[in-house]
């Protein structure tokens, strides 16, 4: 299969080659790709695509993956909806 | 050793704002040092709004000729930056609240922003989703915006490499070495630039920098959440803002916002669940149709707050040494005006537009305090 035809994050609907391309314009990191790409804001939350995404960058780099940084892992863990917080609040 | 014109540290807004100035200006080789990636502190977790509704003259000058270049941005910058001038509907709750932003507006008009009072019918017809039980009327300005905070810092950066501006990330300042009160020398992790002007932009760092060239920068962190829904089709139009609760609805569908917590000053980034349900409550009471919609994240950022709430921008005692710091939550929106106002200092030895003069480090051994009544989230 062709780089453009593997799509790595679902949600946003990125490609491996989009991702490669934007490694060699110098987006080098998951932060910067994230915020160039939209890599990784959909309702998965980046579970899908921010591994894959740092084995690739680990192989575009020529660097390990335990030297790849990865992202915040952030709240809430699961998309849930503002009713339910509000709610909760006495 | 490189040999520098100008040295920028930090590379969120103001240190490419200020870069893509200097640049117009025809001024070559600089260097944007990041310690992180860009667009890592304040101004990618910002808010994103851009609003002229302040309540000082300092504010509400440099905010009209922000947005004037916001919209030149919009047209020039290489890739989209998502400006939008969709407006600032800040609504107002009880007869004191009303009576005061009524005096607001008045004093906005007198320097020609284009904000004025409207009553709960009316705010309901701009956003006819909003819940004005208890609403009484709004300040409402249509020319107040938005724009894509991570779009900005790509858009810019693409303008700047393109003009050979050299922008180093995960690169961290050490050292600033000052001879006879006059800048010489800049020293990284990674390397040293000889040079005699250095702009201090550098957000949650800038007291930490300060230190490095003697100076004591009455800055304090204020950590600020934010949350992000799922995305929607654009249906909300404008800023809504109401007490410290504030939200908008990005171009992409999202709806982000936060609301005030009222801490202390805090150096950690954590994001609390107390927020989630504060910030949900009052969500729902002024939009109850949002309550089935998903929150998709939530983060944390710093408001760098000074005594008065105003910016740090300009010259120090310390010849070279530039700074713009210190914007109290709105570094984001003044990003455009505090550019062109620092490169303006660098090229021309003035900044200028005449108010940004009152918002000098002096300000803070005169006495000559700003107080802005108007701070949000």
């Amino acid at each position: 299969m062709k780089d453009e035809e593997i799509i790595i994050c679902r949600c946003e609907d990125i490609t491996l080659k989009e991702i490669k391309d934007a490694i060699h314009k110098g987006y080098k990191d998951i932060e910067s790709l994230r915020k160039y790409l939209q890599l990784s804001a959909g309702p998965c939350q980046g579970k899908t695509c921010i591994p894959l995404t740092e084995k690739i960058l680990a192989q575009e780099l020529k660097k390990r993956i335990d030297e790849i940084a990865m992202p915040t892992t952030r709240p809430p863990e699961t998309p849930v909806p503002f009713g339910i917080f509000s709610k909760a609040k006495k | 050793m490189k040999n520098r014109n100008v040295v920028i540290i930090g590379g969120g807004i103001t240190g490419l704002a200020a870069a893509y100035y200097l640049v117009k200006s025809g001024i070559k080789n600089i260097s944007i040092l990041e310690k992180s990636y860009l667009g890592s502190g304040s101004t990618g977790r910002c808010g994103s709004g851009i609003r002229q509704q302040f309540t000082t003259k300092e504010h509400i000058v440099l905010m009209k000729e922000s947005v004037k270049l916001w919209k030149e941005w919009n047209n020039d910058l290489p890739i989209p930056i998502h400006f939008e001038q969709g407006g600032y509907l800040w609504l107002l709750s009880n007869k004191k609240e009303l009576a005061q932003y009524k005096e607001y507006v008045t004093y906005q008009n007198t320097f020609g922003v284009e904000s004025i009072i409207i009553s709960a019918k009316e705010a309901k017809e701009i956003v006819p989703d909003l819940n004005t039980d208890k609403v009484i009327g709004a300040s409402w300005c249509h020319t107040d915006g938005n724009a894509y905070p991570f779009d900005v810092t790509n858009a810019l950066q693409t303008f700047l490499k393109r003009e050979k501006v050299e922008i180093n990330t995960f690169e961290e300042v050490n050292k600033i070495h000052v001879k006879n009160d006059k800048i010489q020398e800049v020293v990284t992790n990674k390397n040293r630039y000889a040079t005699n002007t250095v702009i201090n932009g550098a957000g949650y760092g800038a007291k930490y920098i300060g230190q490095l060239a003697g100076l004591n920068l009455p800055l304090q962190p204020y950590r600020h959440q934010i949350a992000a829904s799922e995305p929607m089709n654009n249906f909300l139009g404008p800023m809504i803002v109401k007490g410290g609760l504030y939200f908008l609805q990005t171009h992409r569908g999202r709806i982000v916002g936060g609301t005030d917590l009222k801490e202390p000053p805090l150096s950690n980034l954590n994001s609390t669940l107390n927020f989630l349900e504060e910030y949900s409550k009052q969500i729902i009471s002024v939009l109850p149709i949002i309550s089935s919609v998903n929150i998709m994240k939530q983060w944390a950022g710093y408001y760098i707050v000074t005594p008065d709430r105003h910016p740090i921008l300009g010259p120090t005692k310390i010849n070279g040494f530039v700074l713009g710091c210190g914007y109290s939550g709105h570094g984001f929106m003044l990003g455009p005006v505090v550019g062109k106002l620092l490169a303006s200092l660098i090229v021309h030895k003035n900044m200028y537009i005449a108010e940004a003069n009152n918002l000098t480090l002096e300000r803070f051994k005169t006495g000559k305090l700003i107080k802005e009544r108007a701070v949000i989230g």
